[in-house]
Order: C-alpha cells, then sequence, then structure tokens
C-alpha cells in the first residue's frame, strides 16, 4: 500500500472550538476560553464515562456518533428541509436507537471479552467514519447553526453566546445526570449494575437491558455533545476520531468510570491545552493531550479521583 | 427429550496411529502426508510464487501480504500474553524510522540498517511500553492506540526526522530478489519459531499469563519480565517489517504511524483466527490481495476492513484457520438423539 493521505488523528477537531485563533494574551481571556474549552470537553467525555462507568462497555464508536448526529442534523435540515428542532431531535433518537440496537445486534454476542468489544465497537467507528469522509462530509459548506447568534462582550473579550450557552448545557447536563442517578428507578438499576452487577441481577435488574439503554444514553449523549460544539465551527470527518481521543484522555486523568472524575479531568485538560496555545504553539494541544494520558497511566494508573476498585481493574 | 428424528453433530479425532503435540510416531506414507501436507505445499507456493510472479504488479502485493503477515504475527504474540495490542503502527513505525535515520543520515548499509532497525525499533518499543506493563485489557489497549499517534505529532512539531517531509532517496535492495525473499524467510522463520516458542515451557508461562497473571504471580514468576520479553520478540518483528518497508519504498515518513498499519493487521489476525499464528499469516494472505484488488475503492478500503473485522467477530469469532483446521482434523456426522 503506497502511503496516501492516511486517516490519522488531527488536530481538527480544536477547530469547532478553536481557541487559539482568539487566545492571545489576558487573563480574562484565558479564563474565559479555558472554561469553555473544559466544558467542551466534559460534554464530549460525559457520555463516554456514561456507558463504560454502567456496563463497561468501552463505546469506541463515541466520537463517531458525536460526528453522525452532526451530519444526520444537517442532512435533515439542508436536503429534506426539515427545521432545526425537529432534526436535532429526531438525530438525537436516531442515534440512541443506534446505539441500542448496536449492543442487542453486536455487543451482546461479544459480552465479557474486554478486548473484543473494543475492536467491536472501533471497527464501527472506522465504518461510520471511513463512509462519512468517502461521502465528503467536510468542510465549511457543512455548518450546524448556533442556538443563538451573536456575542456578548466579557470584560472587554467578545465572546460568542453559543459558548457561553455552551457552558450552561454542560452544567445542566451534569445535574440532570446526577438527578437521574440519585433520583430515578432507571438510574438505581444503572448504579446497581455498576456497583455489583451479580447483586443486582439477584434483585431483579436485567443487565442486558441496562447495558442497552446505557449505551443508548451514552450515544444519543455524544450527539447532544455534538449538536452544541459543531456549530463553532464546520464539520469535518477527521472530529470522529479525534474526539473518542479527548474523550479517552478526559476519563483517563480524572477515572474513567465516573462522572465527576469527567468533569475534573476535563478542566485540567482544558486549561492546560488553552495554556499550551497561549504559550506555546496550537500545535502542542494534542501533544499536550496525548502525552497525559500516557503519563497518567504510567505513573498513576488509577487516574486522579481513582479508587482502589478502580485500580485493579487497570492493574 | 426430544421425539425420534432430531440429530445432532457428532465430532470425531481424525485417527492417525500416535500423536501428540511434539511427537509424531509414524505408520504409513498416508499419515506423512496427512501431517505435511498442509504444511509443505503452502510453503513451497510460498517459495515459488516470487519466480512465478515475477516482475508483474502482483510480486508486490505478494511483499506487501509478507509485511502484513510479519506484523500480524508480532500482534497475536502480543495477545497470547494477554496484551492486546491496537497500535502494532508503533512497532512498524519504530524499525522503519531507525533503519532509514540510520541509512539516510549515517549512510549504513542496508545488510546493517535492517538488523540494526530491528532490534533497535525493538528495544525502543520494549523500553515504552514496560512503562506501562502492569496496565489490563483495556487500559493498555488505550496506551498502545495513543502512542503512534503521540509519535506522528511529536515528529510534526518538533520537525525532527525531517517532520512532515520524511526521510527521503534511502538506499534500495540491490535486487528484487533479496527483498522478496529476505520478507519471505522473515516470514516462515517467525511463524514456525513462534508456533514452537508457545510449546516450550517459555510459552506455556506467556499463556498462563493470559489465562490468569496472578496464579503465573503466586508461582513466583516475576510476570512483567516475561511480558517485557514478548514486547520485544513482537516489537523486533514489527520493527523488522518496518525496516523492510522502508527500504522497499526507499522513504519513510510520518504515513508509516498511521492507523492502517494497525487496522490491517488486526483485521487479518481476527478473521484468521487468533492463538494459531498461522491464522494471522493466513489473513494477512487473504485480506491484502483483497484490498489490493478493490483499490479502486479508495478510501472505502478503511470502512472494508472494519466490517471485515465486525463481521469476522461477529460471526465466526474463532477466526478460518480454526474452523479449516478442525474440519481437517475431524469427522463430522450426525447422530440420532
Amino acid at each position: 500500500m503506497e502511503s496516501p493521505a492516511l486517516p490519522g488523528f488531527q488536530e481538527n477537531a480544536l477547530k469547532a472550538f478553536a481557541p487559539q485563533r482568539a487566545v492571545r494574551e489576558g487573563q480574562v481571556e484565558i479564563i474565559i476560553y479555558g472554561v469553555t474549552n473544559s466544558v467542551s470537553l466534559a460534554l464530549m467525555a460525559i457520555g463516554f464515562s456514561l456507558t463504560f462507568g454502567i456496563s463497561g462497555l468501552p463505546n469506541f464508536a463515541h466520537g463517531a456518533f458525536y460526528l453522525l448526529g452532526g451530519i444526520l442534523t444537517w442532512v435533515f435540515m439542508n436536503q429534506l428541509g426539515l427545521p432545526y428542532l425537529v432534526s436535532a431531535l429526531l438525530s438525537v433518537l436516531l442515534i440512541g436507537a443506534l446505539g441500542f440496537f448496536l449492543y442487542w445486534g453486536l455487543m451482546l454476542r461479544l459480552r465479557g471479552l474486554a478486548i473484543n468489544e473494543v475492536i467491536a465497537t472501533l471497527a464501527v467507528a472506522i465504518v461510520i467514519i471511513e463512509v462519512l469522509r468517502w461521502m465528503g462530509f467536510s468542510g465549511f459548506s457543512y455548518v450546524l447553526p448556533p442556538f443563538v447568534r451573536g456575542s456578548l462582550n466579557i470584560g472587554g473579550v467578545w465572546v460568542d453566546i453559543q459558548r457561553l450557552l455552551l457552558v450552561g448545557i454542560g452544567a445542566l447536563l451534569v445535574v440532570l445526570l446526577y438527578l437521574f442517578t440519585r433520583r430515578t428507578r432507571t438510574g438505581f438499576s444503572f448504579r446497581a449494575i455498576a456497583q455489583n452487577e451479580r447483586t443486582a441481577i439477584a434483585v431483579g435488574i436485567d443487565p442486558d437491558w441496562t447495558a442497552a439503554l446505557s449505551l443508548a444514553m451514552g450515544s444519543a449523549l455524544a450527539v447532544v455533545a455534538g449538536l452544541t460544539i459543531l456549530p463553532l465551527g464546520a464539520i469535518d470527518t477527521e472530529m470522529g476520531y479525534d474526539i473518542l481521543l479527548y474523550a479517552l484522555a478526559v476519563g483517563i486523568i480524572g477515572g474513567l468510570e465516573s462522572i465527576p472524575g469527567a468533569v475534573l479531568g476535563s478542566f485540567i485538560l482544558g486549561f492546560s491545552q488553552v495554556l499550551v496555545a497561549t504559550f506555546l504553539r496550537a500545535q502542542w494541544q494534542t501533544v499536550v493531550t496525548l502525552a497525559a494520558i500516557v503519563l497518567i497511566l504510567a505513573v498513576k494508573p488509577s487516574g486522579i479521583l481513582g479508587k482502589y476498585k478502580e485500580l485493579e481493574e487497570r492493574v | 427429550m426430544p421425539e425420534g428424528g432430531k440429530y445432532r453433530k457428532e465430532r470425531l479425532d481424525r485417527g492417525i496411529k500416535a500423536r501428540s503435540d511434539t511427537l509424531y510416531v509414524l505408520a504409513s506414507w498416508k499419515d506423512l502426508c496427512y501431517l505435511l501436507l498442509p504444511r509443505v505445499v503452502p510453503l513451497g507456493l510460498l517459495f515459488i510464487l516470487p519466480v512465478v510472479l515475477h516482475g508483474s504488479y502482483w510480486e508486490k502485493v505478494l511483499f506487501y501480504s509478507c509485511i502484513f503477515g510479519l506484523l500480524s504475527l508480532s500482534w497475536d504474540l502480543m495477545a497470547a500474553v494477554g496484551l492486546v495490542s491496537l497500535g502494532q503502527a508503533l512497532f512498524f513505525g519504530a524499525g522503519a524510522y531507525m533503519a532509514g535515520a540510520l541509512n539516510h543520515y549515517l549512510g549504513w548499509p542496508i545488510f546493517l540498517s535492517i538488523p540494526a532497525g530491528t532490534l533497535g525499533g525493538a528495544a525502543f518499543c520494549t523500553i515504552l511500553l514496560v512503562l506501562v506493563v502492569r496496565l489490563r485489557g483495556v487500559y493498555f489497549s488505550i496506551v498502545t492506540l495513543i502512542l503512534p499517534l503521540l509519535f506522528a505529532h511529536l515528529i510534526e512539531t518538533l520537525e525532527i526526522l525531517e517532520g512532515t517531509h520524511g526521510l527521503l532517496s534511502l538506499s534500495p535492495y540491490p535486487s528484487g530478489w533479496l527483498a522478496i525473499y529476505l520478507a519471505i524467510v522473515g516470514l516462515v522463520v517467525v511463524l514456525f519459531g513462534f508456533r514452537k516458542l508457545l510449546d516450550e515451557d517459555f510459552g506455556m508461562i506467556l499463556r498462563g499469563i493470559k489465562d490468569d497473571d496472578r496464579v503465573i504471580m503466586a508461582a513466583g514468576v516475576n510476570v512483567y519480565w516475561y511480558k517485557a520479553q514478548a514486547i520485544f520478540l513482537a516489537g523486533a518483528v514489527g520493527s523488522f517489517a518496518g525496516a523492510l518497508m522502508t527500504h522497499y519504498y526507499q522513504f519513510v515518513g510520518r504515513s508509516v504511524l498511521a492507523l492502517d498499519y494497525t487496522i490491517l493487521p488486526l483485521a487479518a489476525v481476527v478473521m484468521g483466527g487468533t492463538g494459531s499464528f498461522a491464522g494471522a499469516v493466513l489473513g494477512s494472505f487473504i485480506l491484502v490481495p483483497l484490498s489490493e484488488a478493490l483499490r479502486a475503492m479508495g478510501g472505502l478500503r478503511m470502512a472494508l476492513y472494519g466490517l471485515i473485522l465486525i463481521s469476522a467477530l461477529a460471526a465466526l469469532p474463532e477466526g478460518i484457520f480454526h474452523y479449516l483446521e478442525r474440519k481437517y482434523h475431524q469427522f463430522e456426522r450426525m447422530v440420532k438423539i
């Protein structure tokens, strides 16, 4: 095989919320872009962490679902002429259903073989992303509309309202997830399965149903993240790989299984990316992200909020 | 119990006079052929093919098949110790860059740069991966998925090793025959070497680590030392493939660290069957020619590998080789229950 322009992970996802373009100097900018960047990362990671935390299913197709959701919305709006709200809802539901059937159709056969789960979901990701790339869904004509147009002046820095909304949506999602897992029956069953699968089965919780539901929710959350973040830039198929990478990075730094860990991890990574982009060059962002994953796993494998149980799983 | 008329499939081992894993006591030419033909025929074909295909486009494809066969073998050895790698590109790239840099900057000739690339690349990968060798399952896979990307980005960002341009005009092979027979002999030696290795005591420990590393630890064996040795062996094979390929292209660039060199060997092993090494080679010799035949599909080929991976995992998880092996060694008949 000659070496064509090989697919790989590139910085393109960062274009979506490119802090480097705006970040020049000034602490206000660093704080604002640091926060929005961190919340973007948290949004990307939250669905992955949810699925992995509950069912132990590493959904490597997370980034592909993020991308597919964004492109589906674009297609519904621009080729079928549906209104934005309908298109967005439809893609969230469709991808959620895709996650659900991915579990019943494929993952159920591989359950328990952690490695085959990784290989299978990675293969699903590659199929989705490469087909979308082949269909040419990249570039400046593929843009999703923001929820609200315009920008605000905060302490002398102009910020898109979408970026501010993004922070609100991120916070809202974390609160909703907290309430969901602490206040609803389904949420209880999710946590029960995560804590001790056998006991959960003994009290009548169906593990397959729960796992399928968690995969569906994780996939739907990927699309919600996509709909919130993608309007800040153009859609690029390369993102499919990048988003997965960011979700993994955030999860590994904070702790793959926990939502608070994901939030902490995204703030650490988010701010370090912005600082690196400000004081070094933008290319270093990806290097920092990748190196963070390897370093954390080599030095403190449990992640920053790691507990003994998590350590035992990793080492 | 089901009523009459129901059948089940019964499998019986084909009888030859005596058989054990290491020793064959043979009674007849038939037995001898039965055991030798499946080994000799593919080998013979492999050694004749370069002569038959000489000068044609498919000679190149044969070379690629051997390269990817080597990568798949290296993946399979890691998997035999329970280390599932999602980054064969790291091994491939390390060998390719090592051989390329020695040739490009220091002017080492081919017969030095390939062995040096093999050993140097293996040492480099081992040192890197030993740091994370304690990780289990998915976490080890994540590290291996990320390392090649990290190095591709480092090369681009730091502009070391000529950055995005890559190292150009490396020495070619003195003759095309040398390249292809080096690849074929390498493949055969590694294939039978690895199969033999896993039957030895050393291999037994490796397999034990995969099945239950805590038991092996409890037996007083330093698990990490064995894992490191396995990584070195796998790394050497992967780097050898990379070094061979570098001099074949006479070029090495960041593309040697790309996802292709991870996914194709992975798909080949999963399709061919894990754990037997022969499955890895079989898978590569099916997938690489197939993907060359489908060259017109361009970018969709990656998607095709993905589809093959999914369908192999879902439909024939044991792999083609194990399926064929079973059919060859066993009678099947329907028995009334």
